[in-house]
């Protein structure tokens, strides 16, 4: 018996060492052999999962120091993993997406590494400085730019020309005229598609109408200004496509991949989605419009071109941060500068332009063109929109304030409110956080 | 030395309090796990649900006492996200519970291919609920989905519908997601309740002249009630804390009318960084399933059933 305990008292100071050992905080690891570091990027616009794990293969091919696991993941996901990631000592992940709107809750947070001395000043100098203002707080650095997204007006060729129309529209007064056509000769039974679901989505397509009418979402003193007159008429013009059935009910549920599917089956003729919608509208295992889609300038509202208006849509752009509390920073950071080095940019440019400014620029241009057959339309549509792309609220607390507004939105669409209302109460719930 | 040991008498333990002193030793290691994987991890929730807590690394953390619950109580968003969280759980564990007791009737009445009907049963209960979420999504779906597909064949409609865009409808279709998925579950608990019980008090009554809707209903019902019991306060705690097959089918939408307690505590905790008022949150769901499963016990359970 005295054996048996003795034998119990070991197996307990065993489990004892044990749980306190792995309670413990985790010490740096050393890096002996190659070091494996883990990414988290998006599963939507942008690079494909193979085009990434190619550029992943190839990075590990010049560098047998180090090993990249990647996980992809529903863009709608990655703020929430982020936020889990990094309650772990070392974090779930070394680096991870960053979309525009995250830096100034993810840097208060202490989430995204300052690398203000890492950048070389050929980066700097390179790379637009529309992508490094997405990065840069306060003068300090805190991420690599990635990729320069914008949302785009889409259109199918064929069902203009059914409706017996040569050009695309170029205010959305004229969209909702050529959709009744459309309708009416029974071309599509919804000729207009969003992603106007209560997700980041909805938010964007409300941007991109509110600027087109020249609008705002905050003030110059930084108040709510979305639910003025100019955001009243947009929301009130947005329900009134859904019950004219002009857009598509199921807009209401549809985020940006459903929309590239509807799109893609034939059954719109207008589109508003991110660029990775075009390359995928000829892949003929995707798409049955094939050499059917077409790019044209974002419309605006006749009243915001009327107020100097030239264009409107809104920035979906992106970078990599290497994560605060990684062991491998150093390893992390050659990665994302070889993820956003200029060939690398270059080789997968059909769905994802270059961030860096000489690539639009003289020779360099045409050969950007030519590199996969969508830049010769790609590149011409994204220089000619990305100078129209605004900005949404760059605050700490930009999600429930978006949260306030996805909700004002649907209500309105979904009758529940008028869309004063609704979009006075967003408004309110904006002044609320700010406090 | 030896006076030393002389002057100490060795205290001699009766084999019963040695047992308990091994058992307690024994026991030792699995309380630690307990302890750190689940009851350190309900009271940090605890103490942090009476904190201002962003998230972050080393954010300062501001003690607000009861702020965080009278916040919440005291929010309307909060009331109705309650009163859709009860309209889901009692509408989804009612049929679960009705098609449940149907389907068990059914196999425990041993028709022809009753075996194959019981092993089918699982095969919704094994789907894991993430894909199944997914697989209703695109049956719900406004342009591809199999449900416009079959009323549009029997002429039921005339448009493809985008049923998920419908306020009053989406909840419902979720519900008949979530009852397609645990209904199973109901069934075999009562079907393997039905078959031990016996069978003579049912034989007795048919020869006193009952009939089978008073058979079923004075003799058989009142028997499976200690496994209704059970599968009701299972599935009512589960159905009470539904999130995953929102989150996938509807993502809260739309205009919020899909939004249920634990998804506005996820919200909370991890899209909007307010981690206090996602634990003062948990604990109210806690608090409200300890009552519903409170007044389960109080109606359905019967002490003397039992001896």
């Amino acid at each position: 018996m005295r054996t048996f305990q003795k034998t119990a008292m070991f197996m307990l100071a065993l489990v004892t060492i044990f749980s306190l050992v792995s309670c413990a905080p985790q010490p740096t690891p050393k890096a002996a052999g190659p070091v494996t570091i883990h990414v988290m990027t998006m599963d939507q616009a942008g690079l494909k999962p193979a085009e990434i794990d190619q550029i992943v293969k190839d990075f590990e091919a010049q560098n047998s120091d180090i090993k990249v696991v990647m996980e992809y993941v529903g863009y709608d996901n990655v703020h929430d993993k982020i936020v889990t990631g990094m309650a772990a000592n070392p974090p779930g992940y070394d680096a991870a997406m960053i979309d525009v709107i995250w830096p100034d809750e993810f840097i208060k947070a202490g989430y995204m590494l300052d690398v203000t001395d890492r950048v070389t000043p050929e980066m700097k100098a390179g790379i637009f400085p529309a992508s490094w203002n997405g990065v840069t707080r306060n003068g300090k650095i805190y991420g690599m730019p990635w990729l320069m997204d914008v949302k785009y007006f889409m259109y199918n060729k064929d069902m203009l020309q059914q409706a017996g129309f040569t050009d695309p529209p170029k205010t959305w007064e004229e969209l909702v005229e050529q959709a009744k056509v459309i309708k009416s000769k029974g071309i599509a039974e919804n000729p207009i598609i969003w992603s106007w679901n209560q997700k980041e989505g909805v938010v964007c397509d409300f941007a991109v109408l509110l600027f087109g009418n020249g609008g705002a979402f905050v003030d110059a003193s930084g108040k709510p200004a979305f639910n003025d007159d100019k955001g009243v008429q947009i929301l009130t013009w947005m329900k009134q496509t859904i019950d004219d059935g002009l857009s598509n009910p199921a807009s209401i549920s549809s985020d940006e991949n459903a929309v590239e599917a509807n799109f893609l089956a034939g059954k719109s003729a207008f589109a508003v989605n991110w660029l990775f919608q075009y390359s995928d509208s000829n892949d003929a295992a995707k798409s049955q419009i094939v050499g059917k889609a077409a790019f044209a300038p974002m419309p605006v509202f006749a009243a915001g071109a009327a107020a100097g208006v030239k264009g409107s849509s809104v920035d979906g752009s992106s970078s990599f941060a290497v994560m605060a509390t990684t062991p491998y920073p150093d390893q992390t950071w050659k990665f994302l500068t070889y993820l956003a080095s200029n060939e690398v940019q270059t080789k997968y440019s059909a769905e994802m332009l270059p961030i860096w400014q000489a690539d639009f620029q003289g020779d360099a241009l045409a050969k950007l063109e030519a590199a996969t057959p969508s830049n010769p339309v790609t590149v011409p549509a994204f220089m000619g929109q990305f100078p129209y792309a605004n900005e949404r609220p760059t605050v700490p607390y930009y999600n429930e304030a978006s949260a306030a507004l996805q909700l004002a939105i649907q209500e309105a669409l979904t009758g529940a409110k008028s869309p004063k209302d609704a979009l006075d109460a967003a408004a309110a719930k904006w002044v609320e956080l700010a406090k | 030395m030896t006076t030393t040991s002389q002057s100490l008498p060795k205290r001699h333990l009766s084999l019963r309090q040695q047992d308990a002193r091994i058992a307690w030793l024994l026991l030792v290691p699995s309380l630690i796990v307990i302890l750190g994987v689940t009851l350190w991890p309900v009271i940090s929730t605890f103490i942090l649900s009476f904190y201002n807590a962003p998230t972050g690394i080393n954010q300062a953390r501001t003690f607000v006492g009861l702020a965080n619950y009278i916040e919440m109580l005291s929010d309307q968003t909060f009331w109705e996200t309650i009163g859709r969280t009860v309209y889901f759980t009692v509408v989804s564990v009612g049929l679960e519970l009705l098609l449940g007791l149907s389907v068990a009737q059914l196999i425990h009445s041993h028709p022809w291919g009753w075996q194959f009907m019981r092993f089918s049963l699982i095969i919704p209960w094994a789907v894991p609920t993430i894909v199944n979420g997914a697989m209703w999504r695109w049956i719900y779906s406004a342009d591809f989905g199999a449900l416009n597909g079959v009323l549009m064949q029997f002429g039921l409609i005339k448009h493809y519908v985008s049923w998920l865009s419908m306020p009053d409808m989406a909840m419902n279709l979720v519900i008949v997601a979530d009852v397609w998925h645990t209904m199973p579950f109901v069934a075999l608990i009562l079907q393997a309740a039905l078959a031990t019980l016996p069978g003579e008090l049912e034989e007795a009554a048919a020869v006193d002249g009952a009939n089978a809707f008073q058979r079923f209903w004075y003799i058989r019902l009142p028997q499976l009630r200690p496994a209704i019991l059970v599968a009701l306060i299972v599935r009512t705690v589960d159905a009470f804390r539904v999130f995953d097959i929102v989150y996938i089918i509807t993502a809260g939408g739309p205009a919020f009318k899909t939004i249920t307690i634990t998804y506005l505590t996820y919200l909370y905790s991890f899209s909007y960084g307010k981690q206090g008022t996602g634990a003062a949150l948990s604990f109210l769901i806690s608090i409200f399933t300890i009552i519903m499963a409170f007044v389960y016990i109080r109606f359905l359970y019967k002490p003397e059933e039992n001896q």
